[in-house]
């Protein structure tokens, strides 16, 4: 078998992206969405790195190493800022996934949410989180 | 040449991440996705690109990995309604829109015509970029510009993070209040990791001047003995309107702007004059990694919360 070194990687790194693209597209929780993007996050950078490495060359090149290591970092960045958003998201009410995924789905339940809005008014609390706060401020009072 | 060893290494890449993608249990999941990315890294390594393992085992696996983690546990502590599973027929469209994705990847990999690169451009300025490992000269120097305004976005993600903070929460300590058992895995790992880390940390920061590793990788590790500290309920989160804070996550931006500045009223923007190349790349290299070591710490920390109950 003559497979050269970036061959595996490269097909591998393709595999990751189709893998990825399923799991964000099929996935209906947030969190597994996030994780599939970054799947296939990683994927691209494989079959861009594996594809620097054809030829006869000595070394790795440095310049798609440096764009690698620069899209990882902004990867985490964007992971951090998403992950951030979906637990507001849930804490505001929202459920796993996004409403507009499914007819009827994504219903807000009924721990809470209203009595702490009443409390609020227009105050965009987050609710079921904030009930045990308004009742301290209560009693506070 | 591609050994049985690298068949097996990408296949086996290929079977965690389908297990971290599709497997049902989400903690699993997680896990599987971690090793992924410690799998990913030896990939790297075979692939000749040690900086970039450096960065996919610290980065990838380690942080993104934390992240995911507390995201989950925050997000089960909130009990969300499930999400319901999608149609059957939109799962096989994702299902036939992936494969045919990347089988077209598939075919176009032997299609492509083949590049030199620019390895020997790099090698040929390198003397002249004040640092010997040509990823870092890259990456700092060549093309500063990518560098410098990666870590702007490294800034506004968190940014963005803080402004979801509340305004009664507003300016407190980072994240929630950690606590745990003084006797357990945690807090005898908080005790024990964080100097390696920093000593680690701080070595990978200063051998990117001339071997892999470099800011990114060191600003991680640093990051990592940080977090485990206030995790393990060690140290607590600091202040988000920290002074100190602060300045830690602008240093390295800022002294990168005004390299720029002033290398723009000297010259271009973002050259180094050679022979001062060295001195003025260490230092820029020191600070960012103190400002990555500082934003990716408290990307992981999170907003200001009620900390109220908690606090010990």
């Amino acid at each position: 078998m003559n497979l050269p070194i970036w061959m595996p990687y490269a097909l591998c790194g393709a595999g990751l992206i189709g893998l990825g693209l399923y799991g964000l597209l099929a996935r209906p929780q947030l969190l597994r969405r996030i994780l599939a993007f970054n799947v296939m996050g990683a994927g691209i950078f494989l079959l861009f790195g594996a594809l620097a490495r054809r030829g006869e060359i000595a070394y790795a090149d440095p310049v798609p190493q440096a764009m690698i290591i620069t899209g990882i970092v902004v990867a985490v960045s964007a992971t951090a800022l998403a992950l951030a958003l979906i637990v507001a998201h849930a804490g505001a009410g929202g459920g796993e996934g996004l409403p507009s995924d499914t007819p009827g789905g994504g219903k807000r339940d009924e721990r809470g949410d209203d009595d702490a809005r009443d409390d609020a008014g227009h105050d965009r609390r987050i609710p079921g989180r904030d009930r045990r706060r308004n009742e301290r401020e209560g009693a506070a009072r | 040449m591609a050994t049985p060893f690298d068949l097996a290494l990408s296949l086996l890449v290929l079977v965690i991440a389908a297990f971290a993608v599709l497997g049902r249990h989400g903690f699993m999941a997680v896990v599987f996705f971690i090793t992924f990315g410690l799998l990913l890294a030896l990939a790297w390594l075979r692939l000749d690109a040690v900086d970039v393992a450096l960065a996919e085992a610290a980065i990838g696996a380690g942080l993104t990995g934390v992240l995911l983690l507390v995201a989950r546990s925050r997000l089960k502590a909130l009990e969300p309604p499930l999400a319901p599973a999608p149609h059957p027929v939109l799962r096989a469209g994702a299902g036939v829109g992936a494969a045919a994705v990347t089988t077209g990847l598939v075919l176009a990999i032997p299609a492509l015509p083949l590049s030199t690169g620019l390895q020997a451009e790099v090698m040929e300025q390198l003397p002249l970029t004040g640092t010997d490992n040509p990823v870092t000269a890259v990456l700092l120097n060549l093309r500063g510009w990518d560098t410098l305004l990666e870590t702007l976005v490294l800034l506004a993600a968190l940014l963005g993070v803080w402004t979801l903070a509340r305004e009664i929460d507003w300016p407190g300590r980072a994240g929630r209040a950690h606590r745990t058992r003084p006797d357990g895995v945690l807090a005898q790992f908080g005790r024990v990791l964080p100097p390696l880390a920093l000593v680690i940390g701080v070595y990978l920061v200063w051998v990117g001047g001339h071997r892999p590793g470099g800011a990114f990788q060191g600003g991680t590790v640093l990051a990592a003995a940080w977090i485990v500290t206030v995790m393990a309920g060690l140290l607590p989160a600091p202040r988000v309107d920290d002074r100190t804070l602060r300045t830690a996550l602008l240093a390295g931006p800022v002294a990168f702007v005004v390299l720029a500045v002033a290398g723009l009223l000297a010259d271009s923007v973002l050259v180094f004059p050679p022979d001062r190349a060295k001195l003025l790349l260490l230092g820029l290299e020191a600070l960012l990694a103190v400002s990555i070591a500082a934003t990716l710490a408290m990307l992981v920390f999170g907003a200001p919360e009620d900390r109220s109950g908690r606090d010990p």
